[in-house]
């Protein structure tokens, strides 16, 4: 294979700059000193950082959102696990369809659904509920964490399952002691991709979310709305910085690529 | 055990029959309901709100404005993303990991933290990126980007440009690099290799990635509400004015699924076309 040209690798220089300028600018805007939105040079301060203590609400919706996510995710992966194993090793009747389904959560916009989450919730009793939040949040995370319990549940040797029970395994000792093991990895990938985009999901939220119940990026959006001041700015450091960990450690343990480059094969086809 | 992987699918199909399809069918109805300022939403069957969105001029600026927007994203993105996948491909092993985890890696970081970004850059006529732009003499006054369909274009370029990368570079792990090198062994130039040999093969990367890209840009909300402000409506801005604002819900219901409608069918055609004209390439 040919190298990059110097051409080449100038493009791509700018392209890296690109993507990385708007997040970088961010970063740098909140360690400023000033009462005001400025690039510091000289002085740097940490005073926006402190002032996320006196904001209550940013605090609890942190909270919030860490909570969603983590409990949306969880339930979405108990429920992707049997219907992985269903699609990944049975061929029946409606297979194709039922995929088509749990993953059209990815290709619907997430503004109808929170229109339809809206109505629909309001009409139950479930209006600005943290329960609705779950509800909705399960559905729209559950393709991310199907794919990757999908994934594993396909590339699963068989003939060690069989072993298992020619040497006398009943059914739920199979599953527990080798199924489940062997689908683990493709599990908490699953899971973490799930939480991500829980934790980050906004534009779905935004409409179901209730004075109380409002998630970080509804938070952050509702502020920004109002006014951009250094504070939404160190928030938003915060945000990035706990996003870029989960990434490295995700892309150490399972592979960014292999999760992400899997999650595009199946839109738009 | 002819049961079992119904079984299995059931806890996830009831969610989606219970969770999905029924509100999204109710949205559907939403849309034909009556409201009034002080009536408030009358279950009745009328098709007043399709009228309005379908025959009102406003409406129609608006959509154009959204579909334009979409377009030029998606434009945007092939032709930046595309090359740049190009080039990440050809890197050797701890540059092309690091590069693809720093290019795909903002798809993960918060849209809102990511548009705040860009209204820190654009920020009025003393913004960054004017500064750049006038410090290498390609403009000789300030752009407007806030609050403009530039600004959005801009900022949604950035937003959504790793799916398009991810497109392009899922299509180029299938090409055969033997191929290009079977073509520069009997004479091709490097632009003809490209033109010729991979730009044929990674073209329905580049449509996938483009419909991807097109649908999220037509119904992106966090991004055209910041930079586009109060003024700039687009589809999903204006629907959430109407269920959040005036509470007129079964207007804002029919500007949804209007956008759902057609999003389907852009995707679905193109999706035709592609598997057509493609046929081969995925077979």
């Amino acid at each position: 294979m040919s190298r990059n040209g110097p051409l080449a690798l100038a493009y791509h220089t700018l392209f890296v700059a690109f993507m990385l300028a708007p997040i970088l600018v961010v970063c740098w805007v909140a360690f400023t000193p000033e009462g005001f939105l400025s690039f510091p040079t000289d002085r740097w301060s940490l005073r926006w950082f402190e002032a996320i203590a006196r904001y209550p609400e940013f605090i609890s919706a942190f909270w919030r959102s860490l909570w969603l996510g983590a409990i949306s995710s969880a339930i979405a992966v108990a429920i992707s696990v049997p219907a992985a194993l269903a699609i990944g090793r049975y061929r029946f009747r409606g297979r194709e369809a039922l995929t088509a389904l749990f993953m059209s959560p990815l290709m619907i916009p997430h503004l109808v659904l929170g229109i339809a989450f809206l109505r629909f919730f309001t009409q139950i009793g479930l209006g600005g509920t943290f329960a609705g939040l779950v509800l909705s949040h399960i559905v729209v995370v559950l393709p991310f964490a199907l794919r990757l319990t999908l994934a594993s549940a396909v590339g699963l040797d068989r003939s060690i399952e069989h072993a298992a029970v020619s040497l006398g395994a009943s059914e739920s000792v199979v599953l527990r002691r080798i199924t489940l093991p062997l689908v683990l990895p493709g599990l908490v990938s699953g899971w973490a991709l799930a939480f991500i985009n829980s934790f980050d999901e906004l534009t779905m939220t935004v409409f179901i979310a209730a004075p109380g119940t409002e998630t970080l990026p509804v938070r952050m959006f509702l502020y920004i709305q109002d006014n951009i001041d250094p504070l939404v700015t160190s928030v938003s450091a915060c945000v990035i910085a706990v996003t870029v960990v989960a990434l490295v450690i995700l892309d150490r343990a399972f592979g960014l690529e292999r999760m992400l480059v899997g999650r595009s094969a199946s839109h738009g086809r | 055990m002819k049961a079992a992987p119904y079984l299995l699918c059931l806890p996830a199909l009831v969610l989606f029959a219970g969770v999905v399809i029924v509100p999204l069918g109710m949205t559907v109805l939403l849309s034909f309901h009556d409201w009034g300022q002080y009536k408030g939403i009358e279950p009745v069957f009328i098709l007043k709100n399709w009228q309005e969105v379908l025959g009102d001029s406003y409406f129609h600026e608006m959509f154009a404005r959204t579909f334009r927007i979409a377009f030029f994203v998606t434009l945007l993105a092939a032709v930046f993303g595309a090359p740049e996948a190009y080039i990440l491909n050809r890197m050797r092993s701890p540059w092309r990991g690091l590069f693809l985890l720093v290019i795909l890696g903002p798809l993960l970081i918060s849209v809102v933290a990511r548009t705040l970004g860009w209204a820190l850059l654009f920020g009025g006529n003393s913004g960054l990126v004017n500064k750049a732009l006038m410090g290498m003499g390609l403009i000789s006054a300030p752009l407007p980007f806030m609050f403009t369909e530039t600004g959005i274009v801009v900022a949604l370029a950035h937003v959504l440009m790793p799916y398009m990368v991810l497109a392009v570079w899922a299509s180029l792990q299938r090409l055969d690099p033997q191929v290009e090198n079977a073509a520069v062994a009997l004479g091709a130039g490097p632009f003809t290799v490209l033109r010729r040999i991979v730009l044929p093969q990674v073209m329905p990367g580049i449509l996938s990635g483009a419909v991807i890209v097109f649908a999220l840009a037509a119904s992106a909300f966090a991004t055209p509400a910041i930079i586009g402000g109060r003024r700039l409506k687009v589809a999903s801005t204006l629907a959430y004015d109407e269920f959040l604002n005036t509470l007129n819900w079964p207007l804002g219901a029919a500007v949804a699924v209007l956008l759902l409608a057609a999003l389907i069918a852009i995707i679905w055609g193109t999706n035709r076309l592609v598997e057509r004209r493609y046929a081969q390439v995925f077979a």
